[in-house]
Order: structure tokens, then C-alpha cells, then sequence
């Protein structure tokens, strides 16, 4: 990846490397410009370095080789209590000996501010989460929810320009969960922070981020917007990684520009669209999205190339249809079909054909 | 209405609701009451009944009551008499207890009763047995014509005071009150022993709680955050005195800390000292110090241990985030989070500690004594009742301390591990 040494990032990775055991790397060579007011998630596997990376970012973990920088400023060497960074964390980390009031007064308290100015900046933030009639209780009072708005009022009381979310929705619900994106995106809307988000979870990153880093192995795979990421993914992992995805293997046949002809390993030749395939003869791993995937001619590009496909069950699942098929050999490609007035409702064993716009299949590295 | 919505319940067949539930639950609460009363015969047998009878001992004894009937009868008549001046009845009942006494051979017993209150009179006693059937009336004059000491009015008191089993003479001696001729008074301030020895025992007591509490916090906190690995090997390196016999324990002590021990030794040889001025270390309160702490300190770092285990590493993390020092972030966020810790560590330790006797008796020499040694110098003494008596005054003032921090801490936050 080319690095490029913006002096307009607020913050910036530059050639970090971690190791904790002097033998291995966890963070690979990552170079990373987050702007000022950027919601940027960091998204991957567990093991995969994005929490190193938010902690060395925070000052838990110091940078093994390379340079960070807040606003300009290198701050490898500065402690945590002095780099100004709000945080939230996993479990929340609310002080359990504190009463509500007491935890968001901490961070107050500590750079020297007068008992009114306190008391106005903990009635402002405790609002901003809705939470203003619980200063008086304790965290084991709350519920998992409530301590979690809590967590983030603490984090955003002493006006923090930069805001870091370790996982800050693991613990919570569906429900609640997606009530609190939506929640923390309108805070970080309002307040025009910078947030760097870490999460495993692909839909929690698609929903809140202006774009993802993808991390894998130590490195980020691919960093973009949400929808560049599931449309257009530059990788196999990325591809595999984010949503659902039906894989074929084949070979390159033919290479022409934005178009290519590949030949699965079951001899059939489909459209693809390469992507990180360099010439022709190449092992290719080609992904296409079960909701991309078409059975009425009508809806194909002419001339499209077709597979035989046989379904082996269709699963009802409200809004769409899932319809499992037999495909070039694998007996796991799957079709999503909206479920519209006047839908064909396929039936196992029903002999179809399938096919796709060729922007839409991804000739990816194998 | 609420409440007589639930006394109403009642099950499918119409029993009430209570009723049903306690029999469903009968049998398992036999079962489990099966299985503790092992234990509580155990607990019963070998430790409330022995210190219910131990505690019993220090309000009561019949050594007087039993063995002067004649006396104790007077003394139940006349409650009101003057002991500076007792009449010749008195003394006839006296004198006809004395003969019984010397008939019976209970002199001793009766002299060791009075003589806990009023010191020198086992003699007296003897002898006065010995010439009381050669007596004749009146009594009074013929008594203290054969020992002028039947006169005293303490001797009196002393006497009027054992006419009843029950006494709190053993209690009046624990807290240094001496029997005079005017009745009950503060003792000479160098005569105070047992009021002195308490507040030392509590002194030294809190003294080992501080030293053990400053250097297990740190071998906690090591043992909670080292890898499992690392942290086993630390704790058995705690755990290892637990498994030394205690007399090994100390007499190691005794080989590191004497007078011509390895400590002193090596700085005479570092030269730090010079040959003549040997640190004395050992058979002086110096030596109960340090071997007690020794002994001590796995009773504080266990409890320490338990509580900070379960501290997550992501409290300090938020503190240090939030902008506070490494010290702000321990004095704020982590010390009070070990406080249930340190509350039953030094609990423990002080109880424990208070009531030491072997380590003090070992190595304490004559400065280093606490007052559980002189509890056991009076059993070993025969003097079961002043040291029942000193006892119970110790475990009443563990119980007060005890009530005190259920007060400041609550007793429901404490952790022993």
C-alpha cells in the first residue's frame, strides 16, 4: 500500500509494527489517515491487530517500530492520561465504587475544573445520552444499555476532539445494539468528533462508518467506504469476509480491459469482472452476491453466460427468499430473491438457470 | 390486600400454598441438615462447649463458697456489716469454718481462692485452721490475738466477696483493680501489668497488621496479574511457610536473628556493626515483630489476592484515558476498589495476631511477651479463672472491633478469598 503523508490527517499510522513476543508481528507495517470528524471502523477477525492498533492509538500498547501522530504531533512517547483521548470499552469500565455523577466528574476533576463548571459539563453530557435523572446511582444499578450511555457520556465529557469504541456494543442485545448505532452516529454527527470504532461485527461497521479499515493477518486488507467495501471488494478475504458470498473457483480464459471470461474448474464458462487478476491462465476465485444472482432470462444482460442450477431447498425467511443451489460442482450457492407480490416460488428439485450482470461476479486473487 | 392475596394461594388441590411448598422442601432441608451435623457436633463438642465452660470459669468458683459454709451462711444474714470492724459472730463463724476446713483438708483450696484478691493469705489460712479447734470464745479477740491479719478489712471484703460462687473478682484482677482495705481500687500505675500488656497486645497487634498490609499489597498484585504460569510459582512461594512447621518457622528465625546469628554476623563482617554493639533482634519485641509478621502475612496477601483477581485491567486503562496519573488512577480507582481486601485481611491478621501465643512465647524473651502468654502462664499457674478471665476480655474486645467495622465497612463486604 502507497503511503501517503497528508499533513491534514488528525490522525496517522505511519509504518507501525507491533510485536509482543519479539517473534512474531501483530500489526504489520499498517499505514492509516484518519480526517478530522472521520468515523473510521476497524474491522476484522479476532487476532486480526485491530484492537493492538486502537490501543497503541489510546497508549496502552507502545508502537514496537514506525510513528503515530494526533493532530500533527508524534505521540509515541506521550503517556495516556496526556494524549486527550476519550474511550469507551467493552465492558464499559464504569468505576463501580462511583456513583454515575461521580464516574463522569472523574475525568473533570482530574484536569482541575471548579466544582459549577462540573456540574454544567456532567448535566450536559448525561442529557446528551438521555440519562440526566440517574447521577445518583451506581453502575450495578443500570442496566446493560444504560451503562453503556453512561460509558459514553464519561467518554465524551471532557470534550475529547478524538473518541476510541473498543467492541463498545458487544454486550448488548440485537435491539439495543442497533439502537445505540444509530444513537452514537447522530452523537457523532452533532458533535463533529473523530471516532476510530473497533468492532467484529461486519453490519455494526456497514451501518455507522464513513469508511472501514479491514484488518487481516496484521495488515488492513482494504479500507473504503462501506459500500465500495460490499460491492466492490478488492480481495477474497474482503469479499468472504464482508456479507454473504458464493465462491467459484476457475481459471482465467480470456482478458480484455474491465471484462473477463473464466472457466471453472467444471468446465463451464461464466462473466466476471476482473479485479486483482493480472493475465490470462491465472487461478481466479470468482464472488458473486447471492442477491446479484438472477434465474429469469429477462433480468440477465444478453448474451450473459448461464449455469445449470438445481435447487435444493428454499428457505422463507420474510422479507427474502433464500433458495440453496446446486451449482458447477458446489452444493452451497445461494440466491436471495425479494419477497415480492407475484414472486416465482422455486421448489427443491427444480431444474433453473442462473446468471448475472458481469460487473456483479469479481474475478478475485484465489 | 396484598398480603392477603398471597396468604390466599393456594395449589391446584386447594392446600395453601405455603404449606405445600414447605413440605416440598422438607426432605431435601433433612437431608442437608444430615450433612452438616458431623460438623456441627464437632464445632459443638470441641469448641463451644469447651469455651463456654472456659468462659464460665471466669465468674465462677466455689474454692470459698463450698468449703466455709458456717461464713457464707453469716455473711448471708448480715450483708451489711463492717469489714473494718466485723463482730465476735463473725469471727465465731470463722473459727468453726477453720476447724471444718482443717478436718476436711480443704485449707489450701480455700487460702488459693482468697489469696487471687487478697495476696499472702494461703499461710494465714493454714495456720489459723491449724489453731482454730485449740480456740475459745471470744472468738474474736482469740483470733487475732494467734494473726493480728484476721483484722483486715480487705481480708474481709476478699472473704465476703467468695461467699458466692459467682464473682467478678478474676474481672476486677484482669483490669488491674486490686482488693485494698477500702474495697475495690485502681492499682499503682506500676502494678498495672494487665491493662499495660492489653494495650500492648493491640499496639503490636496493629503494628504487624500495618507491616504485613505494606508488604503483601504489592506480592497481590504481583499474583494477580503475573500469566498463570508465573503466578502458581509466586504462590507457592506464599503458600510455602503454610506448609513449614511453625516451631521450624521460628527456630529459623532464631538462627537468622540472634545475637551470634547470620544477620549479625554478616554486618559485623560488612563492618556495618562493630563486634561489641551486635543488634539484639531476638528474645525482645523486635523478634515477635518480625517473626509474627512472618508468620502472618499469607493471612493478608490471600484475601488481597482474591479481591484484585477479579479487578479487570480496563478500570485503570479508562482512568489513565480519562487523564489521570498513574498515582491519581491507583489512590482513586484501584485502591478503593481493593478496600474489601485490606478490610479482611487486616481483620484477620489482627485477631490472629492478637491472640498469638507461640511465636511471643518463643522468641519474644521478657519485652517481647503479649497477653495471650500470661493467659497461659495463669492456666499453667492453676489459675484457671484469671486467665478464663483475661480471655474473655479479650474476645469481647475482638467482638467490639468486630461490630465497629461491620459500622465503618460492612461485614458483607468482606472477602476472604
Amino acid at each position: 500500500m502507497a503511503v501517503e503523508t497528508r499533513s491534514d490527517a488528525y490522525v496517522a499510522f505511519e509504518h507501525v509494527q507491533k510485536s509482543y513476543d519479539g517473534v512474531t508481528l501483530v500489526v504489520k507495517d499498517l499505514n492509516l489517515n484518519i480526517a478530522k470528524g472521520e468515523f473510521l471502523t476497524m474491522l476484522g477477525p479476532s487476532g486480526s491487530g485491530k484492537t493492538t492498533c486502537l490501543m497503541m492509538l489510546a497508549g496502552f500498547e507502545t508502537a514496537t517500530h514506525g510513528e503515530i501522530r494526533l493532530d500533527g504531533a508524534p505521540i509515541n512517547s506521550v503517556p495516556p492520561h496526556k494524549r486527550g483521548i476519550g474511550m469507551v470499552f467493552q465492558n464499559y469500565a464504569l468505576f463501580p465504587h462511583m456513583t454515575v455523577g461521580e464516574n463522569l466528574a472523574f475525568p473533570l476533576e482530574v484536569r482541575g475544573l471548579g466544582k459549577s463548571e462540573r456540574e454544567a459539563k456532567i448535566k450536559r453530557a448525561l442529557d446528551m445520552v438521555q440519562m440526566g435523572a440517574f447521577a445518583n446511582r451506581r453502575p450495578a444499578q443500570l442496566s446493560g444499555g444504560q451503562q453503556q450511555r453512561i460509558a459514553l457520556a464519561r467518554a465524551l465529557v471532557f470534550d475529547p476532539a478524538l473518541v476510541l469504541m473498543d467492541e463498545p456494543l458487544g454486550a448488548l442485545d440485537k435491539q439495543l445494539r442497533e439502537h445505540m448505532q444509530f444513537e452514537i452516529k447522530h452523537l457523532h454527527e452533532s458533535l463533529g468528533i473523530t471516532v476510530v470504532y473497533v468492532t467484529h461485527d461486519q453490519g455494526e461497521a456497514l451501518t455507522m462508518s464513513d469508511r472501514v479499515a479491514v484488518f487481516n493477518d496484521g495488515r488492513i486488507q482494504q479500507l473504503a467506504p462501506p459500500a465500495d467495501l460490499y460491492e466492490r471488494p478488492e480481495n477474497s478475504f474482503v469479499a468472504q469476509f464482508i456479507g454473504e458470498n458464493n465462491k467459484l473457483p476457475g481459471t482465467i480464459e480470456e482478458l480484455s480491459g474491465d471484462k473477463a471470461l473464466v472457466r471453472l474448474a467444471t468446465g463451464e464458462l461464466i462473466d466476471a469482472t476482473p479485479v486483482n487478476i493480472k493475465e490470462k491462465g491465472q487461478k481466479t476465485l470468482v464472488s458473486i452476491r447471492p442477491e446479484r444472482v438472477e434465474f429469469k432470462p429477462e433480468m440477465m444482460p444478453a448474451g450473459a453466460h448461464t449455469l445449470d442450477a438445481e435447487v435444493v431447498e428454499v428457505i422463507y425467511m420474510g422479507d427474502i427468499l433464500r433458495a440453496v443451489l446446486k451449482v458447477a460442482g458446489t452444493e452451497d450457492f445461494v440466491m436471495k430473491m425479494r419477497n415480492t407480490l407475484g414472486q416465482t416460488r422455486l421448489v427443491p428439485g427444480q431444474k433453473i438457470k442462473v446468471g448475472w450482470h458481469p460487473q456483479d461476479a469479481r474475478a478475485l486473487d484465489p | 390486600m396484598a398480603e392477603d392475596a398471597t396468604t390466599l394461594l393456594k395449589t391446584a388441590d386447594g392446600r395453601p400454598l405455603k404449606a405445600a411448598l414447605a413440605t416440598a422442601q422438607a426432605r431435601s432441608r433433612r437431608r442437608a441438615f444430615l450433612l452438616v451435623l458431623p460438623l456441627l457436633a464437632f464445632v459443638l463438642l470441641t469448641f463451644l462447649i469447651p469455651i463456654g465452660y472456659m468462659l464460665k470459669r471466669s465468674f465462677e468458683h466455689d474454692g470459698f463458697s463450698a468449703n466455709a459454709p458456717a461464713l457464707v451462711q453469716w455473711f448471708a444474714e448480715n450483708p451489711g456489716f463492717d469489714p473494718a470492724n466485723p463482730p465476735e459472730a463473725a469471727f465465731a463463724a470463722l473459727v468453726q469454718d477453720l476447724a471444718k476446713m482443717q478436718a476436711d483438708k480443704t485449707t489450701g483450696m480455700v487460702g488459693t481462692r482468697i489469696n487471687y484478691t487478697v495476696p499472702g493469705t494461703i499461710s494465714l489460712f493454714k495456720s489459723g485452721a491449724r489453731a482454730a479447734k485449740d480456740l475459745a470464745p471470744p472468738y474474736k479477740e482469740a483470733l487475732l490475738a494467734e494473726d493480728a491479719k484476721w483484722g483486715q478489712p480487705a481480708l474481709w471484703r476478699g472473704m465476703y466477696d467468695a461467699s458466692s460462687t459467682y464473682t467478678g473478682d478474676f474481672y476486677q484482677v484482669a483490669v488491674d483493680r486490686k482488693l485494698t482495705d477500702d474495697g475495690w481500687a485502681r492499682g499503682g500505675d506500676k502494678e498495672r501489668i494487665y491493662v499495660y500488656l492489653f494495650v500492648k497486645t493491640f499496639l503490636v497487634s496493629a503494628l504487624i497488621t500495618v507491616i504485613c498490609l505494606l508488604l503483601a499489597f504489592p506480592v497481590s498484585h504481583l499474583l494477580a496479574t503475573l500469566p498463570m504460569a508465573k503466578s502458581s510459582l509466586l504462590m507457592i512461594l506464599v503458600l510455602l511457610p503454610f506448609w513449614t512447621s511453625l516451631l521450624v518457622r521460628t527456630t529459623a528465625w532464631i538462627a537468622l536473628l540472634q545475637e551470634q546469628g547470620v544477620v549479625n554476623n554478616m554486618l559485623v563482617a560488612l563492618g556495618l556493626v562493630s563486634d561489641g554493639n551486635r543488634l539484639s533482634m531476638m528474645y525482645n519485641m523486635t523478634g515477635t515483630i518480625v517473626a509474627m509478621t512472618h508468620v502472618l502475612l499469607p493471612f493478608m496477601i490471600l484475601p488481597l489476592y482474591s479481591v484484585m483477581r477479579v479487578i479487570p485491567p480496563s478500570y485503570a486503562r479508562a482512568a489513565r484515558s480519562l487523564g489521570a496519573t498513574s498515582w491519581t488512577t491507583f489512590r482513586r480507582v484501584y485502591l478503593p476498589q481493593t478496600l474489601p481486601g485490606i478490610a479482611a485481611g487486616s481483620l484477620l491478621v489482627f485477631i490472629l495476631a492478637v491472640g498469638y501465643y507461640i511465636t511471643p512465647a518463643l522468641v519474644g524473651g521478657a519485652d517481647g511477651q503479649l497477653i495471650s502468654n500470661l493467659v497461659s502462664f495463669h492456666m499453667t499457674k492453676s489459675n484457671w479463672s484469671l486467665a478464663a478471665a483475661l480471655a474473655a476480655l479479650l474476645l469481647v474486645a475482638i467482638l467490639v472491633l468486630y461490630w465497629v467495622y461491620d459500622r465503618l465497612v460492612g461485614i458483607d463486604r468482606l472477602k476472604f478469598g
